[in-house]
């Protein structure tokens, strides 16, 4: 897939230690089955996101694993607890050599 | 394994439900999930599976997965797993999470191919499997739409 992804973080921009923080994710992408034919019959290749990592401050907390019965636009809730101040990075991968990347910074006290 | 109680449910429900339907046939769930667990059992509890009971469309379907879990180092939750009983395939999602999580809360969103049972199934840090289903009646399924030639 080409073009740079559309992503959408839903990531408090500060938390206090020890708090557990709610993050929503969502990333633009058709989740082609490959179970679809064309009008013609022919098949259509599976085109999926099959990873997904979070990192906080480059420590992995949370991954999943994605399969062709997710929706379009994978949408992905998850929660992590707020240990220090910095970054959570946010990766997608997939089918294609799909990648997608996006960071959010965070601010404990 | 208690878990055979409802794929045996399941085995029933669907004559009643879509005797007129032709069904999307079922797909080897249980194979994939005995692979899954080994020879270990299958408790249930502990997992609450979140679903719409109706679902008008397939191609997007709310999910969460919740698990009773302290997530301390010593006690929680290392995977949530989600299998579909009659999709193309039975593996849904896997989730990794581990105490960094702080609670044992997931969501997504799916699709469904049909009126069909869900099962969740939680691989807890000591070894053990915790799951939990649902049945859900699905009106406009998802993946297998036939476009007219």
């Amino acid at each position: 897939m080409t073009g740079v992804a559309n992503v959408r973080l839903d990531v408090p921009a500060t938390a206090k230690r020890g708090e557990i923080i709610d993050i929503k994710t969502l990333v633009a992408h058709t989740m082609e089955t490959g179970f679809r034919r064309t009008h013609l019959g022919a098949p259509i290749p599976r085109d999926i996101i099959t990873t997904f990592v979070c990192s906080y401050n480059g420590v992995e907390v949370f991954r999943a694993e994605l399969h062709p019965s997710v929706s379009a636009n994978p949408f992905i809730q998850f929660s992590t607890v707020a240990t220090e101040s910095g970054t959570l990075e946010f990766i997608w991968s997939g089918d294609n050599g799909f990648s997608a990347t996006q960071t959010a910074r965070i601010v404990v006290s | 394994m208690k878990v055979a109680s409802g794929f045996a449910a399941a085995a029933v429900l669907p004559s009643v439900v879509g005797a007129q339907m032709t069904r999307t046939p079922l797909n080897n769930m249980p194979e994939v999930i005995r692979k899954l667990v080994g020879t270990k059992a299958i408790n249930q509890g502990k997992v609450k599976l979140g679903l719409p009971p109706l679902v008008e469309n397939g191609h997007l379907v709310p999910l969460n997965v919740s698990v009773e879990s302290p997530m301390s180092e010593a006690d929680h939750v290392k995977a949530i797993h989600v299998f579909t009983e009659r999709n193309p395939l039975p593996e849904m999602v896997s989730f990794r999470l581990g105490p960094r999580a702080g609670r044992a809360q997931v969501a997504t969103r799916v699709r469904l191919a049909d009126t069909q049972n869900v099962v969740a199934i939680a691989e807890l840090s000591d070894g053990s499997f915790w799951s939990d289903s649902a049945y859900l009646i699905v009106t406009l399924a998802a993946c297998l739409e036939e476009l007219p030639a």
